[in-house]
């Protein structure tokens, strides 16, 4: 079953979503990258980060509040070892970044517009702990515009920006219009929920726990956009883990799903969504 | 040692002092483990999803079993949410595993050189598979157990089996000598001449392990049991600080990395 997200014809609607599959080579043992209609990196930053240093996991009901501090080789680790790796695999790539402030978004996406291989950019406007993770926070639509336009500047014409935005229930439908407007293919939504750690740390929450509220999202950004007459595409990511979570957001409008916190329960939650995908639902 | 995600079915359940010691038809599993890999389980239905995370546990034993040529078993000390559920399964119930887990197992020495395992409760269970491949290697084999009381001594029998020297400790002193293990490994130690020290335990008595193997000039070899989420090198939640190869400072993967890791690598000062 392909799907067209923001211009790009996918193999599957489901996406694996950023952060929720380490490098891509511990997913890869369950079942063929090519599988995915993309993967989607973990957030990359312009310079290495090792990440938090003392666990930052913790369980709660039907989801996990996590801050794991961005760990990541830094853009040049990943483009040499990383994405050639990815593409070897037959993944589809969506290169997730996020940075300090707007010309570090600009310095990023002009060196991935050089990139072979890089199908689209994921623009994480939706870090849940930014300011613990010293990266910008996005707390007003506007800085959702400035971000989305530093990136696609710098983007070759064919490379579309995914926008992935907070699920803010009361600002989305703001969010995602301001998006579009500047240029955004796709908006994400939502990101893992502000939230904090039993020992007060910030967070974000993940899970099922969240559906819900990604659901209002995903609806009232459709309608949103429908409204404003704009094409941007909506993608689906909070707690999916089941076909049925997955058609309940494509039914309200998505034209893909994302799935992360699953994978981490078991990894082959996203494969098996795909195959159920690609099958047609039986009605009774 | 690629890991697969399988429905399991218990096949047997069985309780041995404060542990349950439950044995899983896991296709694929057992068949590719090595000595201090592991398993992570779900907890509860498929179809609940109510806890995320998932629990860790060591393969214990392998074995054909009932028809089946690879069984999985492990010991479960039932204490919160998660191992309780588990140890409460039933011949005949289903659980989801993901394994063998871990991207560095126990390495086993080139030359028949003499070895001391250390073992604390539970965590003594990766530790009989590896003296069997130890001896398999003309290694001579001796073993620390510990634990609080007797009910939390893992396979005391088997052990002198296995090892040609046993020593065991408890806190209540209820069976061997009175103490802890940190207490009883100089002398161990000493008495093996080993030159590679295998540990498995609590934090602290890993630790201890690997500074004693330092004093004696011998290389350890230590089980780490950090949270893990998702067990798989997925989430990247598990970091455990080390010094590489350059001697330089790096986090390493607890799961993926690990949980096996030489002890003059971890950085224990800096481990949450
Ligand atoms: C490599 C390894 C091997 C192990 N082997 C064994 C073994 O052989 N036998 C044995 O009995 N135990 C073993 N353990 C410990 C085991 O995985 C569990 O931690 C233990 O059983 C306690 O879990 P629990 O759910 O029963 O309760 P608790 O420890 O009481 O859990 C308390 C709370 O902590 C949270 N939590 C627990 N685990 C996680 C997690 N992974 N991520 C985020 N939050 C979490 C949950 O909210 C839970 O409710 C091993 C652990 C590791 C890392
Ligand atoms: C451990 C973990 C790490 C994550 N890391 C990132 C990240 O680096 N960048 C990002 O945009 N989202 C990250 N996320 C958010 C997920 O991509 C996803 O949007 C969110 O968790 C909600 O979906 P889910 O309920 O399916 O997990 C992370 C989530 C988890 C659980
Ligand atoms: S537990 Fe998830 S990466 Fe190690």
């Amino acid at each position: 079953m392909t799907v067209t997200v923001a211009g790009l014809v996918l193999a599957s609607p489901v996406m694996v979503a950023s952060g929720c599959a380490g490098t891509g080579r511990e997913l890869a043992g369950y079942a063929p990258l090519s599988t995915y209609g993309a993967v989607v990196t973990r957030s990359i930053t312009r310079d290495p980060r090792p990440g938090a240093q003392v666990p930052g996991i913790a369980e709660t009901p039907a989801g996990l509040v996590h801050a794991t501090g961005l760990p990541n080789p830094g853009l040049d680790g990943f483009l040499a070892t990383e994405l050639p790796w990815l593409l070897t695999e037959g993944a589809r790539v969506v290169v997730s970044v996020v940075a300090r402030e707007l010309g570090e978004y600009a310095e990023v996406a002009r060196r991935l517009a050089t990139a072979p291989g890089v199908s689209a950019v994921e623009v994480n406007l939706a870090q849940p702990d930014a300011v613990a993770a010293g990266v910008l926070d996005v707390r007003e639509p506007f800085h959702v515009g400035a971000a989305v336009s530093a990136v696609l500047r710098e983007l070759p014409r064919g490379v579309p920006v995914l926008a992935k935005l907070r699920p803010d229930t009361v600002r989305v439908a703001e969010a995602v219009k301001v998006a579009a407007d500047a240029g955004a293919a796709a908006v994400v939504l939502g990101g893992a929920l502000p939230a904090a750690l039993p020992d007060g740390r910030d967070a974000g929450l993940s899970g099922p726990a969240v559906r819900p509220l990604a659901l209002r999202c995903v609806a009232d950004a459709r309608r949103a956009l429908d409204a404003a007459g704009a094409t941007c595409d909506v993608v689906a990511s909070g707690g999916i883990v089941t076909p049925q979570d997955a058609r309940a957001f494509l039914d309200l409008g998505a034209v893909a799903v994302q799935v992360g916190s699953a994978l981490l329960h078991d990894p082959t939650t996203a494969a098996r969504l795909a195959t159920a995908l690609s099958t047609p639902e039986v009605t009774p | 040692m690629t890991p697969v995600h399988v429905t399991a079915e218990v096949l047997a359940s069985k309780r041995i002092g404060a542990h349950q010691h439950l044995t899983l038809v896991a296709p694929g599993v057992g068949e590719r483990f090595r000595p201090g890999s592991f398993v992570a389980v779900s907890v509860g239905s498929a179809a609940e999803r109510w806890h995320l995370a998932r629990r860790a546990f060591w393969i214990h034993q392998v074995r054909p079993l009932g028809g089946y040529a690879a069984t999985v078993t492990l010991v479960v000390e039932p204490r919160g949410p998660g191992s309780r559920w588990l140890a409460a399964r039933q011949r005949g119930d289903t659980v989801e595993v993901t394994g063998p887990l871990g991207g560095r197992a126990f390495a086993l020495p080139k030359e028949p050189v003499p070895v001391l395992l250390v073992g604390e409760g539970y965590a003594a269970a990766p530790l009989f598979t590896l003296a069997e491949r130890l001896r398999e290697r003309d290694c001579p084999v001796s073993l620390v157990l510990g634990a609080a009381d007797e009910a939390h001594l893992l396979s005391a029998l088997e052990a002198r089996r296995i090892a040609r020297s046993v020593t065991v400790v408890t806190g209540d002193g209820s069976v061997g000598a009175r103490g802890t293990v940190p207490d009883v490994l100089p002398e161990a130690l000493r008495r093996s001449g080993a030159a590679v020290v295998y540990a498995a335990g609590s934090t602290p008595t890993l630790h201890a392990a690997a500074l004693a193997a330092e004093e004696h000039g011998a290389w350890s070899q230590v089980a780490l049991e950090q949270q893990t989420t998702c067990g798989t090198g997925l989430c990247l939640g598990c970091p455990v600080p080390v010094v590489g190869e350059e001697g330089v400072a790096r986090t390493a993967r607890a799961c993926v990395d690990g949980p096996v890791l030489r002890g003059d690598r971890v950085r224990w000062g800096d481990l949450r």
